[in-house]
Parts: C-alpha cells; sequence; structure tokens
C-alpha cells in the first residue's frame, strides 16, 4: 500500500488537496458557518494594498495629467493651443470634483434627513470572479457594521451586508440571485418579495395575477424582512406580465443607477410611510406672446393665446397643441411628471430621485427596524 | 525557443535549459493577481472577464514543473480567492488545485516557451477552469452562475492572448541558469 502510495505520489497528494477541500466546502454548506479565521486574514491583509493602489493610482492619474500629458501637448502645439488644452484639462477635473462633491452633498443631505442612523462607505473593490454581484467596502465592525446590514442610497436600496470584518464588509448587490427583501408597491399597495435576477433588472415575486401592478409605479421596502426599513424606494416598474399564478413583474433597482461609488449602510432603521403617488400637476396657462417692439400692432395671437410659429420652439409647441387637439385633450392636461411621484430634495439629477428620497421625519408611525 | 522552460523532447527525455522563478514572484504575482481583480473591474468592468489569477496559476505551475508544487500553489491562490468572493470556502480552492497539477503535469510535455502553445493554454485552461467552476458550483453548492456562451468564449480567447502577454512579462523576472 505504501509502495503504491509512493508510486503515484503526485495523484495521491491531488486527490487528498481536493479531498479537504471538498470536506472544507461541505462542513460550510452543511453547517451554513463560515471559516471566519481565514476570511478575515485575507481581507485584512488585501484591503489595504486595495486602499494603497486606490491611492497611488488617484496620485497618478493625477501626474499624468498635471505633467506628462501636458508636456506631451506642450511639444506638438504653440503657447494657446497649450493654453486651450490646460484650460479643457482642469475644466474636466472641475467637473470630476463637482459631481463627487454633489453626489457627497446629496448622500450627506441624505443621510441628515433620514431618520435611520447610518454611516456612509466608499466602494473599494469587487467580488473577484466573473458572476460575482459582490462589493467590498471600507466600513466594517469597527464602525459598527454588522452582516444582515441594509446597504442603501438616496436613489433607493443597494443590497445588503454579508460578512463584515474589522476595516471592511462584503455587500450582496439587489441583483444577485440570492438577495431577497419584502417590497410594496407605492400606488396599489402590493406586497411582493424582491429577488435579483443575474441581469440589471430585479424580479418582484409572489403578486398574484388579480393584484393590480402598473409600469412605472415604484416599489418601496416594506419592512416585513426586518432588515430593510419600511419606505426605502426600490425602484419602478419596468414590465408586468401575468404568469400562471403569479405576475412577472420586473424592476429597475434605483440604487444601482449611475455606478455605486458610495453607499450609506443602515445601523439602526427606522421605519417610514409609504409616499403617497403625487397628484396631478396642474401647469400655469401660457402667456400671450409679448408686444412686438419698434412699432407695428402685435403679434395676432389666437383667442387661445397661440403665437404664429416664429421660432423652432414654436413650432414645436405648435405641434403638441395641434396633436393635443386632435386628442381631444387641452394643452397642459394630464401632465406626467418625468420623475416619481414625490421627488424633491437636493442634490441629485431630478429625474434620478425617487419617490422617497425626501420623506417628512418620522412621525408616531415610525418605529425602529431591529430591536 | 524563447525563456521560460525552455525543453525539448528528444526520445522520451527532456532535455531543458533551466530558469528558476524567483521566490517574490511565486509570492508577489498571485497577490497582484488577486488585487487585479478585486480593483480593476471598479474601473474597467470589462477586466472582471480577465482571469488573471488563473493564468498565474498556470504560469507557476508550468515553470515550477512539480505536479504537487503546482497543485499546492493552485489551492492556496484559489482559497485565497474564495476568502474574498461570498461563497464557501474551497470551490476556487478545488478549481485551481486541478488546474496547477494539469499545468505541471503538461509543462514537462509541452514546449511551453512558444507563444502558440501559450495561447492554447490560456484559451484551455479558461475552459477548463470555468467549466469545473460551474460544476462545483453547481452541484455542491446548487447555485449555478449561468454564463453566457458567446460572452465565455470570447473572455477564453482574451485570456489567451492576456496569457502570451503576461508570461512573457513573467518570463523577465526569472532567474536564468545555464
Amino acid at each position: 500500500m505504501g509502495s503504491l502510495l509512493n508510486r503515484y505520489r503526485s495523484l495521491t497528494a491531488l486527490l487528498l488537496l481536493l479531498l479537504a477541500q471538498l470536506i472544507l466546502v461541505a462542513y460550510q454548506v452543511h453547517t451554513a458557518r463560515d471559516v471566519r479565521l481565514l476570511r478575515v486574514w485575507t481581507v485584512s491583509a488585501v484591503t489595504p494594498l486595495a486602499r494603497l493602489l486606490d491611492s497611488a493610482s488617484g496620485v497618478a492619474s493625477g501626474f499624468l495629467k498635471d505633467y506628462v500629458l501636458l508636456a506631451g501637448v506642450e511639444r506638438e502645439n504653440r503657447k494657446l493651443a497649450e493654453e486651450v488644452d490646460r484650460l479643457k484639462m482642469e475644466n474636466r477635473f472641475l467637473r470630476s470634483e463637482l459631481a463627487t462633491a454633489e453626489r457627497a452633498q446629496a448622500l450627506g443631505a441624505f443621510q441628515a434627513r433620514t431618520p435611520s442612523r447610518t454611516v456612509a462607505a466608499r466602494v473599494i473593490g469587487v467580488g473577484p470572479s466573473v458572476d460575482s454581484r459582490v462589493l467590498l467596502v471600507d466600513r466594517g465592525t469597527s464602525s459598527g457594521v454588522r452582516a444582515g446590514m441594509a446597504v442603501i442610497r438616496p436613489d433607493g436600496i443597494v443590497g445588503k451586508v454579508t460578512a463584515a470584518y474589522p476595516s471592511t464588509a462584503h455587500v450582496l448587490l439587489v441583483t444577485d440571485p440570492r438577495f431577497a427583501a419584502g417590497v410594496i408597491s407605492g400606488k396599489n399597495k402590493v406586497q411582493g418579495t424582491l429577488r435579483g435576477t443575474r441581469g440589471a433588472l430585479c424580479r418582484v415575486d409572489y403578486l398574484q395575477n388579480e393584484e393590480t401592478v402598473e409600469p412605472g409605479e415604484w416599489f418601496y421596502t416594506s419592512g416585513d424582512d426586518l432588515l430593510f426599513p419600511r419606505g426605502l424606494p426600490v425602484g419602478p416598474v419596468k414590465t408586468v406580465a401575468a404568469g400562471r399564478t403569479f405576475k412577472e413583474v420586473l424592476v429597475e433597482p434605483s440604487g444601482l443607477g449611475g455606478g455605486v461609488e458610495e453607499v450609506l449602510i443602515v445601523l439602526e432603521g427606522v421605519h417610514q410611510p409609504i409616499p403617497e403617488p403625487q397628484a396631478q400637476v396642474e401647469t400655469a396657462p401660457l402667456l400671450p406672446p409679448p408686444p412686438v417692439e419698434g412699432g407695428g400692432a402685435p403679434a395676432a395671437a389666437p383667442a387661445t393665446g397661440v403665437a404664429a410659429p416664429e421660432t423652432d420652439a414654436d413650432r414645436v409647441v405648435d405641434a403638441y397643441r395641434k396633436s393635443a387637439a386632435e386628442s381631444g385633450r387641452a394643452y397642459g392636461d394630464n401632465v406626467q411628471p418625468a420623475k416619481p411621484p414625490g421627488a424633491t430634495g437636493a442634490g441629485s439629477a431630478p429625474s434620478s430621485r425617487p419617490p422617497g428620497a425626501a420623506p417628512p421625519k418620522p412621525a408616531a408611525a415610525t418605529g425602529a427596524a431591529r430591536p | 525557443m524563447n525563456g521560460f522552460d525552455e525543453q525539448i523532447v528528444f526520445g522520451g527525455r527532456s532535455r531543458k535549459k533551466a530558469s528558476r522563478v524567483r521566490p517574490w514572484v511565486v509570492l508577489a504575482t498571485p497577490l497582484a493577481a488577486i488585487l487585479f481583480q478585486v480593483y480593476a473591474p471598479l474601473y474597467v468592468p470589462l477586466l472582471r472577464y480577465l482571469e488573471l489569477t488563473l493564468l498565474i496559476t498556470v504560469y507557476l505551475a508550468v515553470s515550477r514543473r512539480g505536479p504537487v508544487t503546482g497543485a499546492v500553489t493552485g489551492a492556496l491562490i484559489g482559497l485565497v480567492q474564495d476568502s474574498l468572493s461570498n461563497q464557501p470556502l474551497g470551490v476556487f480552492g478545488m478549481v485551481k488545485t486541478i488546474i496547477g497539477y494539469a499545468g505541471a503535469s503538461l509543462g514537462v510535455r509541452l514546449d511551453t516557451g512558444h507563444a502558440a502553445v501559450r495561447f492554447g493554454m490560456g484559451c484551455f485552461f479558461f475552459a477548463a477552469h470555468q467549466l469545473l467552476y460551474e460544476a462545483a458550483k453547481r452541484w455542491l453548492l446548487s447555485t449555478p452562475s449561468g454564463l453566457p456562451l458567446v460572452a465565455t468564449l470570447a473572455a477564453m480567447v482574451a485570456n489567451g492572448a492576456a496569457g502570451v502577454f503576461l508570461f512573457y512579462l513573467l518570463d523577465k523576472l526569472k532567474d536564468k541558469e545555464a
């Protein structure tokens, strides 16, 4: 036996290695426990380097922009062209800085406004596999982060913490098939379970075919899962189809729009009311056209206050009026807001602001999400 | 024949012009590959398809030749990759153990210094890696990742090409011995 093993030493070693790891996997799957020590070691070893790389890449790109590229421009262009290029680069840099500042401001404003206690975190990495939908953030147990905590942005929910280490944490995104959260629709108040689909959209399960869900309707967290506080925006419905038993509803997660760079981790959640759909917006009647300067009679305007088209804008407005008249509706009626109802608040693009972005401070109806 | 474990098989016996991988390369390159896979896709999402840890495993296995060494190297790199992902430890470990063993076994039979061979190795081992990984996820964890075929094929070619370039760079870090 010994000589046989010695003869096939390599193969024996391979089988032993595989067996050991198979037992390791089986242990974790069977007991639902993690081998935490090894993970803590690895994450603690890798994340400082990742942070270092992050800083170094910032310095390197700054050096490249400020010196190397400008030197090349200097060789190729005259002084004026060089000046213009440098100003363009500065402009780009400032725009980038402004965008970063706006994001931070929006996050800060939301953090101050939301009744839940949160901590801001920066995304410093992603899961190291092709199909991974996991983020690595720079907050961990030292900041009070624990596994199971909700991760949100002003625009919507992002995911949940699946593992917390001393200075970092893993965040499972809402698009991961293993993700699940209780949700409720804003308009028709139907409740379901949000799940990832591996794609860009999420699925809402367990909605009966008889229940009403409309495309464009917003879903919010219901708070039933005891992880996400009630009333956080999830996203608008993209498609609705009747299934065999349940509806097939796909929701576009609003929290993942535009790339995730900074997030808020909910340390202590407070339920909020589901925002009511906004009433129809009444627009002010259009003013009559201004009088023509330099004498002459004022431009003849129809009784409805519509000027004869003179510019491209006038022609577009005229086209809309004709279209509205043909469909038997008055111009300005039935205005569909470009953003979801209830969208107010500072700091982010209006079109990306979800209905729950500026919820009122909780009154008597609020309570802690977790004991 | 250039660099990298040059060897020609003559009548069943191999004549090797040995070159040794420096110890710091053995430690630093897997770490750099892990960091790359954690960090680079943040800025260029397509780089998610570049399996640098796999390529490094293959390179180290091939250049150090011992199947046991290759398997152990693969196991360690895989376990580190596992511990940074959100799945049980050992999935990547097992896959890369097999890749390391196979790489080392193949390394003593092929002229692994030729660019075409390296390209083929990169493609082959990427495909094998994805198949084994998918099998492990499907049968051990019941969570198939369901990668699209076209994307996987494109990634296979990309990894083959990246392997040629990466192996060439790593050759420059080797100790040359007669």
